[in-house]
């Protein structure tokens, strides 16, 4: 008789909360950041904010770890069951949004008419997805290290050429003080290839896949273009410049401790380098020919296709996209603001912050990732060449089966809706 | 009215249900699934609808042709030779690449290549990583099976005898067996880096340091077999202990006769344990290679297929084209080539080992 009361004692109580909060809708939301405190801290301050800030709706968290999301939120839209609001990266937006995953938002193109272009999430002439901040990568070396192989500190005006770039590893690797001349992160495997080596392709003047139509991608990773850039990169590795398979602790730790003369590196490590040097200084992605580029678009913000509120969920995107989140978000984890104006509010990216070169970096050389469904496959493909190159595959052969494979993809998927 | 086999077995069907609704709904099924969807362009996310695509997905699979090539000569007729003294032959990519002359050969890349006094024949594959992967997963199988099932009946051996502590000996060569496979390959990374490896450090210091540091997984000629030795040591225990049951349930009094007789060591194994065994090879021989034919989690922790597909097997590439490439129709094509395989291997063991009468 007790345990039966209790029983109704707290369903009658839990009839009046819920009675309570009818006036509110809840919109559930995922993110991919679990275990990660800082994150948590600032995106719980942004929901607890958007809660108290209006009486429509509710936001309720659920973090995932970020290996796992991607799978989760697959397993999710093929169950019928996503939350209103998602995360997404943003390469694998147009993926998502093709699959009929995610809706475009509701949000005045105008709100984020100064946002940086990387964090913009367009698919089909849409704003399906939107960033607070980015990310850009950067040559680190130090400066100590520039005035002793005497090399010019290129500029993002005048960045390094092909041949001042070789010419650098060279002096670095004659120097003979060491192990490399080039820390690449090849230990890193997985997006960073496509997201960190890219670029270098883009500069040469080829690409992942062609962009005018994004239905082949011969001519693109297999042209002449391509064929520089690959010899070009395998050179990187037979010429001793650089290590094909990396010692994780090495990458984290191998150019503090000055195993290497430079390091192709993120923002999200520029803070640890200048800790291990005084002297340490970000040298903007030299120019191959077509344009110096680094790569950009990182986690962003959507609304899911079966969202029975995208009108709250786009309101609460919209809420985060305040200048004072950018700035919390970047000085927790240290990525770039999307907006001029929360830089200058941040510690690291105000003018004459110590990162606040990266800004600049991501203004102007960014390059998204090709923006298509097909990025999911392309990426991967990508990738294994160029870690085959790398140890020695043959250059031509290698781009021609990676062209081959990723117009079977593209064949196999109808084109991908383009 | 139910039939006499259902009725009188009822106790025996309801001690199998639970069991066997399991084994349905979790293994044929799924089983059925990839048969059927190996035939279509399934997809893990699209919104074009799937169609039926007859044996493309195998055709591209298994995809083969062979191209004989004569070598590029001069103006004066003469065998043009690189640098290194090598003859050269004209770029495949003028075969396989926008040539009409040859639409059988679109899209195929090298496999390998045999010389033919002066022409080569080249053999073009339309798959070249499967094909590797399947080549891998063979050498994996060919190695691991006799040298893992040797070894667990030799350690069998060993702790089959009466002794102080010899309980301590079973749980150290179990132990491997208990560790997840993903840590084992994880710890087995370290020992295998390339730069201050367990095992670099071990054979330096043992030979003064003579023998030379080895990236023992970024080199593709050692990738491999790092892999195999690991996955040696890490699953012996588990056919150790199927080895010792099965020495255990010989009697006693063989061997007493055997001694009685003056059998020596060898003789007594060979004709007394051998025999007494058969029954457990067949079974270790038989669980050995179906555990070898899905080699994965070593792969995808340790190397992922890499370098230059030296690891690269069946199993890792279905799952990598299936969920990676989100590509289902094409990894449910790799597990039926693989169901298909292991089937028939497994059916040419009991023929092999079956009872002579």
């Amino acid at each position: 008789m007790k345990h039966l009361s209790i029983v109704t004692g707290a369903l009658l109580a839990s009839v009046a909360l819920t009675s309570v909060a009818q006036a509110q809708t809840t919109l559930s939301m995922w993110y991919h950041g679990a275990g990660n405190e800082g994150e948590a801290k600032v995106l719980n301050q942004i929901i607890t904010d958007f809660n108290a800030s209006q009486a429509d709706w509710t936001v309720e968290l659920q973090s995932f770890p970020q290996a796992a999301y991607n799978d989760s939120v697959v397993a999710g839209a093929l169950a019928g069951n996503l939350p209103d609001i998602l995360d997404v990266d943003g390469p694998v937006m147009p993926n998502w949004a093709w699959a009929g995953y995610m809706q475009p938002l509701q949000i005045d193109e105008t709100k984020i008419a100064n946002f940086l272009p990387g964090p913009k999430g367009m698919w089909d002439g849409k704003l399906y997805s939107i960033g607070l901040w980015d990310a850009a990568v950067a040559l680190v070396t130090r400066k100590s290290t520039l005035e002793e192989l005497g090399l010019r500190t290129p500029t993002l005006a005048e960045p390094w050429s092909l041949e001042e770039f070789n010419g650098a590893m060279a002096a670095a690797k004659a120097s003979g003080k060491y192990e490399y001349a080039l820390d690449l992160g090849m230990a890193w495997t997985g997006e960073w290839y496509p997201y960190a080596f890219s670029p270098f392709l883009q500069s040469f003047g080829g690409d992942m896949v062609d962009r005018s139509s994004y239905k082949t991608a011969e001519g693109a990773l297999n042209g002449d273009a391509a064929m520089a850039f690959g010899n070009w990169w395998q050179g990187l590795f037979t010429q001793g410049y650089a290590q094909a398979t990396q010692d994780p602790a090495d990458r984290d730790n191998g150019f503090g401790a000055g195993k290497y003369a430079f390091s192709w590196n993120g923002n999200w490590a520029a803070l640890g380098a200048l800790k291990a040097f005084d002297d340490t200084v970000f040298l903007p992605a030299p120019n191959f020919g077509a344009g110096a580029k680094i790569g950009a678009a990182s986690w962003q913000f959507g609304v899911s296709a079966k969202s029975a509120h995208p009108d709250g969920a786009s309101a609460f995107i919209e809420f985060a996209l305040q200048d004072k989140y950018l700035a919390d978000f970047a000085n927790t984890t240290g990525l770039i603001p999307a907006t001029a104006t929360a830089a200058a509010m941040t510690e690291n990216y105000k003018d004459g912050g110590p990162l606040s070169v990266f800004y600049g970096m991501t203004e102007a050389n960014a390059l998204v990732r090709p923006v298509t469904p097909g990025y999911v496959v392309e990426s991967k493909v990508f990738e294994k060449a160029l870690a085959d190159i790398a140890n020695g595959a043959d250059v031509a052969g290698t781009l021609d089966a990676a062209t081959d494979e990723i117009n079977a993809d593209i064949e196999k998927n109808a084109g991908y809706g383009h | 009215m139910a039939s006499k086999f259902l009725k009188s077995n009822r106790t025996g069907w309801m001690m199998a249900g639970p069991a066997a609704v399991l084994i349905g709904m979790f293994v044929i099924l799924p089983f059925v699934f990839a048969i059927l969807l190996s035939f279509t362009n399934q997809r893990l996310i699209s919104p074009n609808p799937t169609e039926f695509v007859g044996f493309a997905n195998y055709r591209q699979l298994l995809g083969v042709a062979t191209l004989t090539l004569e070598p590029l000569t001069d103006q004066a007729g003469l065998v043009q030779k690189d640098a290194t003294g090598a003859v050269q032959y004209p770029a495949l990519r003028g075969y396989t690449r926008n040539n009409p002359d040859f639409p059988n050969l679109v899209g195929m890349r090298e496999w390998f290549s045999l010389d033919w006094g002066q022409s080569r024949t080249f053999v073009l594959a339309r798959d070249v990583v499967f094909l590797k992967a399947l080549i891998n997963t063979f050498i994996f199988v060919l190695i691991v099976a006799p040298v893992q099932g040797g070894l667990a009946l030799g350690l069998a051996l060993l702790i089959n005898q009466k002794m102080r502590g010899i309980n301590l000996f079973r749980a150290v060569y179990f132990m491997p067996v208990v560790v997840s496979i993903v840590v084992v390959s994880l710890l087995w990374r370290f020992i295998y880096d390339g730069n201050s490896g367990l095992l670099n450090n071990l054979l330096s210091a043992v030979s003064f340091g003579a023998i030379p540091r080895v990236d023992w997984l970024g080199n593709p000629s050692t990738a491999l077999g790092s892999i195999i030795a690991m996955s040696i040591w890490q699953a012996v225990g588990f056919h150790m202990v199927i080895w010792l049951s099965g020495l255990q349930t010989i009697s006693p009094t063989l061997y007493e006769a055997g001694a009685i007789e003056g059998a020596s060591p060898w003789q007594s194994f060979r004709y007394i344990t051998w025999p007494g065994l058969k029954n457990t090879a067949i079974l270790v021989l038989i669980v050995i290679t179906m555990q070898a034919f899905a080699v994965f989690a070593q792969i995808d922790v340790m190397t992922k297929g890499g370098p230059l597909d030296s690891t690269q097997t069946i199993v890792f590439q279905a799952i990598q084209r299936g969920y990676g490439k989100q590509d289902i129709s094409g990894g449910s094509a790799i597990s039926v080539i693989l169901f298909v395989i292991v089937l028939s291997i497994s059916l040419l063991q009991r023929w092999i080992t079956r009872e002579r009468s």
